[in-house]
């Protein structure tokens, strides 16, 4: 094989993607109904088109699958919307489609998002025998008050049903906490993770609840009607988790997801180290590295119109950009610093084909180092629990 | 030429909103100067800016043909003044070029504080006044009261004061006969050199400098050589003119008569504002007393949002120059702000009408900064110094004393407002020079340093009255004070841009102010802000912006990182423009806020 220096470097820019995993991620856009803070790309109709969409998804996988044909799958995602709403035969169905392109091996892992309703728990099994390995489940509270401020339609006592169902059917499985809410205290907050405790797998996210632009939480809150807590009882509640946490043997490996040893979502690791990943279904994203250019899909956000456009062209893709070796960076950067391992700047450097120091400013990192919100180690950079607890604060100093 | 005894030169002089630029309309139709389909209400506010307001900036005359009940025929000349305090040097030099005033007073109102300014400019200059009363279409009109105030007040004689509405046009034909029959005709030789005061000049694109001359003596023509006797300009006319309100060549003017002349001119300076124009080969001997150039007495600095725009500014101010040589500007740079301009100006409503015109006309997005006056600064070595940036503030070891400058402001208020009136002149360091009644009414005199007026004097007196007061002030001279420089500190860095000259009785009211301003606009930071006003190294007030020790922590996925580089990329878009003090960074937006008028 004859290499020209263009070549070398496309073939290193994949190598370092590929350094950072490949996934599979399907969205299904459909829910039973809206929860008031949520932005997803979700939708909510009478009846669900099943057949369309799993016709709709396996074509997409299929001109998907053409252009990264060979690579091997660490991991596969059904989140959405609603995913436990989708019929097992459709996951087992997608599962089965990636061996005409891509290996899948045994080890991989493939989660799917749930709702601990009774209903979706009752289908567990058969997503179980459709090969789905880790199951994560939006418990999101662990007390009445908090489940009906954030609009669940299931309780706590589903909740725990549910993970105790997971807890007896998958490997693996996971699942979602919202803190600093309205009015929370520590020692509710304690209570809940106390509950909570002795049905937890190996991964759990706790995310701080956040106002988004067009939900009916961002009005009430404009209306001064919602008060999130201060800075200060969020520091106090985010020292109840660690304490909580840590003590059941979870270590905060990103800044709103904890697992035990091994436990770590590698799905979502595949974001976090900047690898390549194919994003399926209404709205996804997705990062593809091919021919030494890094591109940035995305798909059309609502269902009918994906389903129209896949079955004129066979695919739903609305945009497909390649990213400026800048941009390539900042992405790099912001998610890797994430992680509590951090960020390899030697690979970034050869995945995006620029030096890092483009858009760090050299000054503000060694100030951010001497003010221990950061630490060089060799090659890699990290953000310390510090740095990480006020990370886009870090993140606008640091870039230039 | 028109024959001296059939000219009647006046001005209308008024409190703002009693109806001069009505009057004015409605004389000006009556004369059938303009058709019916040219009127446009307040047909003598020109600009834009002047309509909008409904004041008058720029004086502006018109030409009138009355024909009154004896039979003759009259050229009226109007010569319109602005209204506002802060054109008061304008109102008096439109006045020397007339023999009579009309003294316009609203019938429901009385008398105010610019009634009176303006009357006592009318009397200061000579001329025979007219007092006319005004809208006595309404119902709360009360002639008799406002008769009286006239008496009582200013002292004229207001027995045969006349009764008019402007809007109605009720009484207006007897005001125009009034006019002709009361008012003096001016007087001159038509045989004498040429001598014509220059009222007015301004720059027009099509034909250079347009200079507004009233005629004493001589004539002027088209084709003459004329020298302006102060710069020694000499320029050959290429057209004559009068107002009637729109342009129209004549082809003289002689004694008495109010026109205009253009003459090539390119340079404004060339034809300014109370020189004497003469006749370059049979020169007057001695010129026309002239009048002293207005000083700006109120500085600010002008500033680009935008650092790119700045050339852009610089030519608009040289525009706006060319026709408003009350206003004055140099180059000035701030470690906050960037580059950008000191400017002058006669008042704050002068300041105002500026900016609106860069930002309007220009299409600039400004700064600007908290206006401060011009002082006098007295060093050991014996020289005086003028300071109108705290930026030059001299070493406190070198200054002997610092003098600012007072204004005598007059303040008409009702009797239930008065305690409020007074208690802020207190505040404001004033000294009270008199205090008597006009009916309900108090007038009020005080000697206020002029520091203490444009700090927002005006909004708390209309505030602390409801609206009912009114004000007026003229320039007073310097007086020695206790005045400190009061410098701000962000983590110990001194922030020139935000340091100001203040009493030191108000320092730490001052300081304190700023501080607590900062701090809600000043951005959290990875490290804590201190906030500090000192007196040199005396801390007189401080504040502290807590370190950001927790963002919220929320998910971010594979859908989420467009989003979230985008949000990085804005902001720093957003850092660019972020002023850097020591290792603290501040939006300009907060500069802004602090530095803003009022």
């Amino acid at each position: 094989m004859t290499t020209t220096a263009p070549a070398t470097a496309a073939a290193a820019c994949e190598a370092a993607a590929l350094e950072g995993g490949f996934a599979l991620y399907v969205h299904w856009p459909f829910c039973l109904h809206r929860c008031p803070y949520c932005d997803f790309n979700s939708h909510v109709r009478p009846r669900l088109p099943q057949e369309d969409f799993r016709r709709a998804l396996l074509a997409e996988l299929d001109r998907a699958g053409a252009e990264t044909a060979g690579r091997t799958l660490d991991a596969v995602y059904f989140g959405g919307g609603t995913p436990s709403l989708m019929e097992p035969a459709t996951v087992a169905a997608v599962l089965a489609r990636t061996a005409r392109w891509w290996r899948l091996p045994a080890e991989a892992e493939i989660t799917l998002e749930a709702n601990p309703t009774s209903a979706e728990a009752a289908r567990f099994r058969d997503f179980r025998a459709a090969g789905v390995g880790r199951l994560s489940l939006g418990v999101q509270a662990l007390d009445e008050a908090g489940l009906r401020l954030l609009g669940r339609r299931h309780t706590a006592a589903e909740a725990l049903a549910a993970l105790e169902r997971a807890a007896a059917i998958f490997p693996r499985w996971s699942c979602d906490l919202i803190t600093a809410r309205p009015g929370q205290t520590e020692a509710g907050w304690r209570r809940e993770l106390l509950r909570v405790a002795p049905l937890l797998g190996d991964h759990l996210s706790v995310y701080e609840l956040t106002i988004e632009p067009g939900t009916p939480f961002h009005r009430l809150h404009r209306e001064g009607r919602l008060v999130l807590p201060d800075e200060e009882r969020r520091l106090r509640l985010a020292a109840v988790t660690a304490e909580v946490l840590g003590g059941l043997g979870f270590a905060p490996y990103e800044v709103s997801n904890w697992a035990r040893p091994g436990g770590a979502s590698r799905h979502n690791l595949v974001y976090w180290r900047s690898g390549d990943w194919v994003g399926l279904g209404p709205g996804a994203h997705g990062r593809l590295t091919l021919g030494g250019r890094r591109i940035a899909t995305v798909r059309i956000r609502r269902p009918e119109a994906w389903l129209r456009a896949v079955a004129v062209r066979g695919s739903g893709e609305e945009s497909r950009e390649a990213l400026t070796p800048r941009e390539i960076l900042l992405e790099g950067l912001l998610m890797g610093l994430r992680l509590a391992e951090g960020v390899s700047l030697a690979r970034l450097e050869r995945l995006a084909g620029l030096p890092v120091a483009a858009v760090v400013d050299t000054a503000a990192l060694e100030g951010l180092v001497a003010a221990g919100d950061l630490v060089r180690e060799g090659e890699r950079l990290r953000a310390t629990a510090r740095g990480r607890a006020r990370l886009d604060a870090v993140l606008a100093a640091l870039l230039r | 030429m028109t024959d001296l005894a059939r000219i009647r030169n006046f001005a209308i002089v008024a409190h703002i909103d009693h109806g001069k630029s009505t009057l004015a309309d409605r004389l000006i139709e009556r004369c059938g100067a303009l058709d019916p389909r040219e009127m446009t209400s307040q047909v003598l506010d020109s600009m834009d800016i002047e309509r909008e307001r409904g004041i008058t900036i720029k004086a502006q005359t018109v030409r009138l043909v009355y024909e009154a009940r004896d039979g003759e025929t009259y050229v009226l000349n109007l010569v319109d003044t602005p209204g506002h305090v802060d054109f008061s040097y304008e109102v008096s030099r439109s006045l020397r070029a007339c023999e009579g005033a009309i003294l316009l007073v609203d019938a429901t109102q009385g008398v105010e504080a610019q009634t009176l300014a303006n009357a006592y400019q009318a009397i200061d200059a000579d001329l025979e006044i007219l007092p006319v009363l005004n809208k006595i279409d309404l119902p709360a009109a009360d002639p008799e009261r406002v008769r009286r105030q006239i008496e009582d007040i200013i002292g004229l004689d207001a027995e045969d004061a006349l009764l008019i509405s402007a809007k109605t046009g009720e009484g207006v034909d007897a005001l125009l006969e009034a006019i002709v029959r009361r008012l003096p005709p001016p007087r001159g030789e038509a045989e004498a050199p040429l001598r014509a005061l220059v009222v007015d000049s301004w720059y027009d694109p099509y034909v250079g400098v347009v200079t507004l001359v009233r005629v004493k003596d001589g004539t002027l023509r088209r084709g003459q050589r004329i020298r302006f006797m102060g710069t020694g300009a000499v320029y050959t006319v290429d057209r004559v003119g009068v107002f009637t309100p729109k342009p129209r060549e004549v082809t003289d003017l002689g004694p008495g008569e109010i026109g205009f002349l253009t003459a090539g001119i390119k340079e404004i300076a060339h034809a300014r504002v109370g020189d004497t124009v003469t006749d370059d080969r049979r020169p007057a001997p001695e010129p026309l007393p002239g009048f002293q150039p207005s000083h700006p007495v109120v500085f600010c600095g002008i500033f680009p949002v935008d650092t790119k725009d700045y050339d852009q500014l610089r030519e608009s101010l040289a525009k706006l120059r060319l026709n408003d040589a009350s206003f004055v500007y140099e180059p000035e740079t701030s470690a906050a702000l960037g580059l950008g301009f000191r400017c002058g100006f006669l008042g704050l409503l002068h300041l105002e009408i500026v900016q609106e015109r860069l930002e309007r006309e220009f299409g600039l997005d400004l700064v600007i900064t908290a206006p401060s006056v011009v002082y006098r600064v007295h060093l050991t070595d014996g020289t005086v110094r003028e300071l109108h940036n705290p930026a030059d503030y001299p070493d406190p070891t070198r200054i002997v004393k610092i003098e600012e400058p007072y204004i005598r402001a007059t303040i008409l208020v009702p009797e239930r407002y008065l305690g409020a009136v007074l208690e802020l002149c207190e505040q404001r360091r004033g000294e009270q020079v008199e205090l008597t009644w006009v009916g309900s009414r108090a007038m009020v005199v005080y000697l206020l340093p002029l520091n203490e007026v444009v700090y927002d004097f005006y909004d708390r007196l209309k505030s602390v009255s409801r609206g009912y007061a009114s004000f007026d002030y003229q320039m007073e001279g310097y007086r020695e004070s206790d005045l400190v420089k009061l410098r701000i500190l962000v983590n110990g860095e001194p922030v020139e841009s935000l340091s100001m000259i203040v009493h030191r009785r108000m320092a730490e009211q001052r300081g304190r102010a700023m501080c607590e301003k900062l701090k809600e606009l000043i951005p959290r930071q990875l490290f804590e802000v201190r906030i500090q006003a000192a007196i040199g190294s005396r801390i007189v007030a401080s504040e502290r912006v807590r370190a950001l020790r927790k963002d919220v922590t929320a998910k971010c996925y594979g859908g989420d990182v467009t989003r979230k580089r985008k949000l990085l990329e804005r902001q720093k878009e957003g850092k660019k423009r972020m002023r850097q003090v020591g290792k603290v960074e501040i939006p300009q937006e907060a500069f802004l806020a602090a530095l803003k008028v009022g």
